[in-house]
């Protein structure tokens, strides 16, 4: 016996509807939590990555000790919330002694885990501890700058992961249109060794040049912290396979011979094959058919009524 | 997209997600002073930066209250879904009946012309036209039985059509959920156990009477259920049997001795001069006559019967005497 459940409410449709998946994506929400321990430097970076992303993250304030992000069993949690609140990207920071200032960011795919990497924290600066003029602050939820230097983004696997994932994560809502006095902030990795990443969040000055195009000056203003690659795991091939599947994979299959016309509208062209005149078929051939046969016939029935009728007379 | 700048770097540049990427960049491996890796740093993103904004800035903008808005191209970095591609509905039986027999959908008035009242009045909802509950006179036809009721026959068709469509609705939604196309405001939720045949509906079992049988079954332990661990919100378990009200026996300051004013007044009743009215003389003898006579007719019974029941004994045989 099945029940048909809807929601009762237009409120709870809609939010229903936003949670369904679409065909084309605007960014992740994030899940930002924390594990068993965590150290100062752990808890400043989780609160001021939340401040970063406020419109889009979620941050939850208690311990979890049961996530286990790269045991098989542990992650079943995540999964949980990243359903409860449709985040699929999440950060979990933790500090033990083996992996001092711990920091897991992971991606889901239909709610269930897609990817994992650990990085470790070092040289943490806070936002509040960098002195700025305040005028330039960035304001909440502008569309950042994503910027990647150096050439270990490119020929060490890890960073390259790395770097999907920071684009991910920092990329925000993806936008048709773009208010360019919007602009006010970057974010700024620099792969400096084959393990380790820079990474800062500045301000952006535009200063007025000769062009159209406003000179670019950056001004450091949020956190920075230094990246050190720990351990990772990638998507199962299948998995990606089905996630990099886009609807506009298959180009569409261009309609040979059809063209669309302003003036005359949609117009082909029908190919006529060489006709053999002496070939052609023109009427069926069966026996009983004959065209002639027929005619002959009735030609037959009228002479022979006729020479009835003559010879009744 | 990729943009050349001076000095003859290519940089991979995604506008869409305004993001730009430098892979020549060699940054040195004896790694200077912090201040002057970030300052390197820094300045490689700001050249980053200037290169998007060019392209950025380019664009064909519109002018708006808020500022120059852009359109912006979409993405070109590939970066995985977060969910899966929306899978089709498979199409409804209606739907498939419809393409094979070529019926064209026709869009419906929300208004129709009611002949009877000579008025536009609504298809659907309040007063609308050709309501099945407004009819006033059927009339009868030559098929119709003697002793039917016309009008519950068209309560019962309604009924009967309504819940043809229920059934069809909800096998429409089962094939979309077996291909995985169920709409997003849809559950589909199992509401009884499919287990035993019968098409009854399991009864549904409140608060109290779930407690109760907890607490019958709490009993059956050897403690009585008095020591079970409860889960959280559990309540203690009722007390089973009569309820003695049993009062103070040691009277507290100033108050009088409970117990003693109740023995009193009992004693009292009982003694007083209308004690005749309280207690019903003859109600009193009768049931101490039946008693009596209950008593001795037992035992003449009892006697009579096992009389009866028991061997009968063989006079002629003597008993023996073993032990000598």
């Amino acid at each position: 016996m099945l029940e048909i459940r809807t929601p009762k409410t237009g409120k709870a449709k809609r939010v229903l509807e936003k949670r369904a998946p679409k065909l084309v994506e605007t960014g992740r929400k994030t899940l930002i939590l924390h594990g068993t321990k965590t150290s100062a430097t752990v808890s400043s970076v989780l609160m001021e990555l939340y401040r970063l992303k406020k419109g889009g993250a979620i941050k939850y304030s208690r311990r979890n000790e049961n996530i286990r992000p790269f045991e098989s069993g542990g992650e079943t949690s995540l999964e949980f919330f990243s359903q409860k609140t449709d985040c699929s990207i999440f950060v979990y920071g933790s500090h033990t002694k083996k992996r001092p200032d711990n920091l897991v960011l992971g991606r889901m795919y239909d709610h269930q885990v897609y990817d994992l990497i650990e990085v470790g924290i070092e040289n943490f600066k806070s936002l509040l501890s960098f002195s700025y003029d305040k005028k330039f602050a960035p304001h909440e939820g502008t569309k950042p700058f994503i910027c990647f230097t150096g050439e270990g983004f490119e020929n060490v696997p890890e960073l390259k992961h790395l770097k999907e994932v920071l684009t991910d994560l920092f990329r925000g809502e993806v936008v048709d249109n773009l208010n360019l006095t919007g602009l006010d902030r970057a974010y700024v990795c620099s792969a400096i060794s084959p393990t380790k990443v820079f990474l800062t969040h500045c301000a952006l000055k535009l200063k007025r040049s000769g062009t159209i195009v406003p000179r670019m000056e950056l001004v450091e203003v949020g956190p920075s912290m230094d990246l050190v690659i720990r351990r990772n795991r990638l998507p199962n091939e299948s998995l990606m396979k089905e996630a990099m599947r886009t609807s506009k994979d298959k180009p569409k299959k261009k309609e040979k011979n059809v063209d669309q016309d302003a003036v005359r509208g949609k117009i082909g062209k029908i190919y006529m094959p060489d006709q053999k005149l002496d070939e052609m078929h023109l009427h069926d051939k069966s026996k009983g058919r004959k065209r002639e046969r027929k005619e002959s016939k009735l030609l037959n029935e009228e002479t022979d009524s006729k020479k009835n009728k003559k010879s009744s007379e | 997209m990729e943009t050349e700048t001076e000095t003859d770097q290519i940089y991979h540049i995604d506008v869409g997600n305004l993001l730009g990427f430098n892979p020549n960049h060699r940054f040195p491996s004896a790694p200077s002073s912090r201040e002057e890796l970030v300052k390197e740093c820094l300045e490689e993103a700001r050249k980053l930066v200037q290169a998007i904004a060019n392209a950025l800035f380019n664009f064909p903008s519109t002018e708006t209250n808020d500022g120059p808005i852009v359109q912006l191209p979409p993405p070109t970095t590939k970066l995985p879904r977060e969910k899966h591609v929306p899978r089709p509905k498979p199409p409804t039986k209606w739907e498939e009946f419809a393409l094979k027999k070529g019926i064209q959908k026709r869009k419906k008035d929300k208004v129709v012309w009611d002949e009877q009242t000579d008025q536009f009045k609504r298809r659907h909802g309040y007063d609308r036209v050709n309501d099945d509950n407004d009819v006033p006179i059927i009339e009868a036809k030559a098929t119709d039985e003697p002793g039917e009721d016309p009008f519950a026959k068209r309560l019962d068709e309604k009924k009967q059509r309504v819940g043809k469509q229920q059934k069809n609705r909800l096998q429409n939604l089962k094939a979309a959920e077996k291909a995985g196309a169920l709409p997003s405001h849809v559950q589909l939720a199992a509401t009884s156990l499919p287990i035993s045949g019968t098409k009854s509906q399991p009864k549904k079992i409140g608060k109290d009477e779930l407690g109760d049988v907890a607490g019958l079954a709490a009993t059956s332990t050897a403690s009585g259920g008095k020591f079970d661990k409860k889960l959280p919100g559990e309540k203690a378990p009722k007390k089973q049997g009569k309820h003695h009200k049993y009062l103070p026996v040691v009277a507290g300051r100033g108050a009088v001795n409970q117990e003693k004013e109740q023995t009193n007044n009992v004693l009292s009743k009982i003694i007083s001069k209308h004690s005749h009215e309280i207690l019903n003389v003859g109600k009193a003898i009768n049931m101490y006559n039946v008693k009596k006579e209950k008593k001795k007719s037992g035992r003449s019974d009892k006697s009579g019967r096992s009389d009866k029941l028991k061997p009968k004994k063989d006079i002629t045989k003597k008993p023996t005497n073993k032990a000598k």
